[in-house]
């Protein structure tokens, strides 16, 4: 066993945006276990200062590029709660559709490309094509579908063009939802075939006990809207968000750092599973059973299991909102209207891909933002990778270097984390002497 | 193999959407990876190969550092292509060039945190380094990087269409939304995407850069035809094109509300900024 290791990935890849990790061990002592993030930060904060309220959402959805629907549907919600927009259920529905539609491609790309080649041991997706090309057929199949989705309802997902205050600029027909809704039930043999290989993967036993926060609702699995539930047994009003997120600023790292009710917490899909498994799909709890989780869950690795159950319960729902809007037939609607006045404050809260996300703006009456801020889901989950690496590490010093360096880079993967968004991520470093 | 041209792709200030275009892209054209070789793609693979001949760029100059990585990419590829609006125009990371650096970084980091990360004005990829050949929009249309790289591999100089969106639009035969109280930037911009965004009935936001002969004052007069003040208008001009405006004063300047800021007072606010121990 080395007494003195020196982990030092730059840019590890497979995460969409760049980080260090960076671990130092001298004789035997854990001195340093971090995770640091590296890219230039963007801005968007500042930029959005005397900016069009209609423009923040196209503006922000370039935050991320895997998370654009989410953005723009945060941002749209914040200034919506601003400016006392009252929406439609059709619109609330379409927004479902796109959402889903973004939640299935975050996670299919991230399970079957990024997650799953460091379990079949091969470097990445390209590889992956030769050796399983089953796999990444079917993988494509059904990113190809959510893909399609978003476009169908916003024109595209990278970057959502039909979204706007109040409601959509375009309109699906009835006939693409049939369609739709024929394409996704006939995906079901494809996502159950996820569910079977996704169990059969050892997933590292790590366990750390933790605080979840994610959007509660009353009696649904909802991702937009609601309110903020900690594990912990709390609940916020979304205005009251500021309380949850305390950012801080990490000496390490261009994201802000994050704490509630401990020094840290996670979002994400264990974190919205461990909060409202109840209010799964019949078919998302059975596939939670068959992977192995059981709430509360407290082994990060399991959050890629827990987006494989995702992956399930969006399908479900995509079909029950598609059956509803097929039924009620699809409406060309007006956007609804907005109410200007004086430093109207508005905060709009999702559950992106990678965890809860929140927006809030300050409109002024002419229409310009005044303010705004974003906290984004990896800067909430900064905090706690830090914490679990340092809870890790000292459990696998005895394994080879490699092994070690794989085992956080899987850790640090399993978080998912999307660093575009503050700014972007990854490098383990070991700098022992 | 080793016959094959071999691409890398890099990224600087972005959304990385560019590069996820490209995924799907390859997606759909598996067959493009028969014709060349991925070397680097941060994104997608782990792997990561020095040798490359063409270098796909994504995302903006925004750092002192970012120079040395996009001159050691230009020493190394035949050919350089600027992928999306970062990299072309400067694309919406070019929105803060309108303060001076230490009042974004203030906003958004606070008065402790406002040194930690390096960053100046964003601006493109070619204000630092020769660019061949360029993808423009943000996102970038996956047909026109497919048509880009096979035009690219037969050694032919892939060149943007020089005429206006409207030019699109009309051949789409959708009704124009400048008629119809929807405010679009078609009659400015450069063609090439099909008219995407006025096809799904919003309008354009100018994310491909302007055609060369671009009339701004007629497209101001649209624009107040809207009721936009001059500031909407220049909010308007700027969200992707923010660089390019700056460059063209001259020919198309700016009002004074969205024109640089020149005052260097710092922001009071700590709307954005974390707490301060
Ligand atoms: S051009 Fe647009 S889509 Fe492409 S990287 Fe930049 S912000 Fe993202
Ligand atoms: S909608 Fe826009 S792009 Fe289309 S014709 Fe009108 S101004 Fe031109
Ligand atoms: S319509 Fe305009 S904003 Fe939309 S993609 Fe084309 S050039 Fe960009």
């Amino acid at each position: 066993m080395p007494e003195n290791i020196k982990v030092n990935v730059h840019h590890v890849t497979r995460v969409e945006g760049h980080g260090n990790i960076v671990v130092d061990v001298r004789d035997g002592t854990l001195e340093k276990c971090e995770l640091q993030i590296v890219e230039t930060p963007r801005f968007f904060e500042a930029m959005l200062r005397g900016r069009p309220y209609q423009q923040a959402s196209h503006i922000t959805s370039r935050i991320c590029g895997i998370c654009a629907v989410g953005h723009a549907t945060a941002s749209l919600r914040a200034t919506e709660r601003a400016l006392q927009v009252q929406l439609s259920e059709q619109t609330k529905l379409l927004r479902r559709l796109a959402f889903h539609g973004e939640i299935l491609d975050s996670h299919i790309l991230h399970v079957y490309m990024l997650v799953a080649p460091d379990f079949l041991g091969v470097g990445s997706v390209i590889p992956l094509a030769t050796s399983h090309p089953d796999i990444v057929k079917r993988a494509l199949r059904m990113k190809k579908f959510s893909g399609d989705l978003c476009q169908t309802i916003v024109g595209r997902h990278t970057h959502p063009i039909a979204m706007t205050v109040g409601g959509f600029t375009h309109f699906a027909t009835v006939q693409e939802l049939v369609e739709l809704r024929e394409r996704a039930e006939a995906l079901i043999a494809d996502v159950d075939a996820t569910v079977e290989l996704f169990g059969t993967l050892p997933w590292p036993a790590f366990e750390r006990e933790t605080e979840f926060i994610a959007l509660v609702q009353p009696d649904d699995y909802g991702l937009i809207d609601g309110k903020i539930g900690s594990s912990d047994g709390y609940e916020l009003e979304l205005d009251d968000y500021r309380q949850v997120t305390n950012e801080r600023l990490a000496p390490h790292s261009t994201a802000k750092h994050a704490a509630f009710n401990r020094d840290s917490y996670m979002v994400g899909a264990l974190a919205r599973y461990n909060l409202k498994h109840q209010h799964l799909s019949p078919r998302a709890k059975a596939a939670a059973a068959h992977l192995g989780l059981s709430a509360p869950c407290y082994r990060p690795y399991l959050n890629s299991a827990a987006q494989v159950v995702e992956i399930v319960h969006c399908i479900d729902d995509v079909i029950q909102v598609l059956d509803t809007l097929i039924e009620r037939g699809i409406e060309r609607e007006d956007p609804a209207p907005v109410t200007l006045s004086p430093h109207a404050r508005g905060v709009g809260a999702c559950d992106v891909p990678r965890g809860i996300l929140f927006h809030e703006y300050q409109i002024g009456e002419d229409g310009l933002i005044e303010e705004a801020n974003c906290v984004i889901p990896t800067g909430q989950n900064l905090a706690n990778i830090d914490r679990d690496m340092r809870a890790l590490v000292p459990s696998i010093l005895t394994e080879p270097e490699e092994q070690i360096t794989l085992k956080l880079e899987m850790l640090v993967r399993a978080y998912d984390p999307c660093i575009s968004c503050s700014t972007h991520f990854l490098n383990v470093e070991f700098t022992g002497k | 193999m080793s016959a094959k041209p071999k691409i890398a792709f890099f990224d600087f200030t972005s959304c990385e959407g560019c590069q996820l275009t490209v995924i799907d892209a390859l997606q759909t054209h598996l067959g493009l990876l028969d014709l060349v070789e991925i070397v680097q793609f941060r994104e997608a693979m782990s792997e990561k190969g020095q040798n490359y001949q063409i270098a796909f760029v994504e995302g903006s100059c925004t750092r002192k550092s970012d120079e040395a990585r996009l001159l050691a990419i230009r020493e190394q590829a035949s050919a350089v292509v600027a992928l999306g609006a970062c990299a072309h125009l400067g694309g919406v990371n070019s929105m803060k060039n309108r303060w001076p650096i230490e009042n974004v970084q203030t906003y958004v980091y606070g008065q402790n945190g406002k040194d930690a990360y390096e960053s100046y004005p964003a601006r493109p990829i070619s204000a630092v380094i020769k660019v061949d050949a360029v993808i423009p929009g943000c996102p970038i249309d996956r047909h026109e990087f497919l048509r880009v790289v096979q035009m690219m591999l037969q050694g032919r100089t892939p060149r943007l269409p020089d005429y206006p969106l409207c030019v699109e639009c009309k051949l789409r035969e959708n009704a124009c939304l400048n008629t119809l109280g929807i405010l679009c930037l078609g009659p400015i911009t450069r063609a090439g995407c099909e008219a995407i965004c006025p096809s799904y009935g919003d309008g354009c936001e100018g994310c491909r850069g302007w055609h060369p002969e671009a009339n701004f004052d007629y497209m101001r007069e649209i624009l107040r035809g809207h009721g936009l003040s001059d500031h909407e208008i220049d909010a308007r001009f700027t969200m992707f094109n923010h660089y390019q405006m700056e460059q063209m004063s001259g020919h198309a300047p700016l009002s004074e509300a969205v024109a640089p800021v020149t005052d260097t007072s710092l922001p009071t606010s700590s709307f954005a900024a974390p707490k301060e121990d």
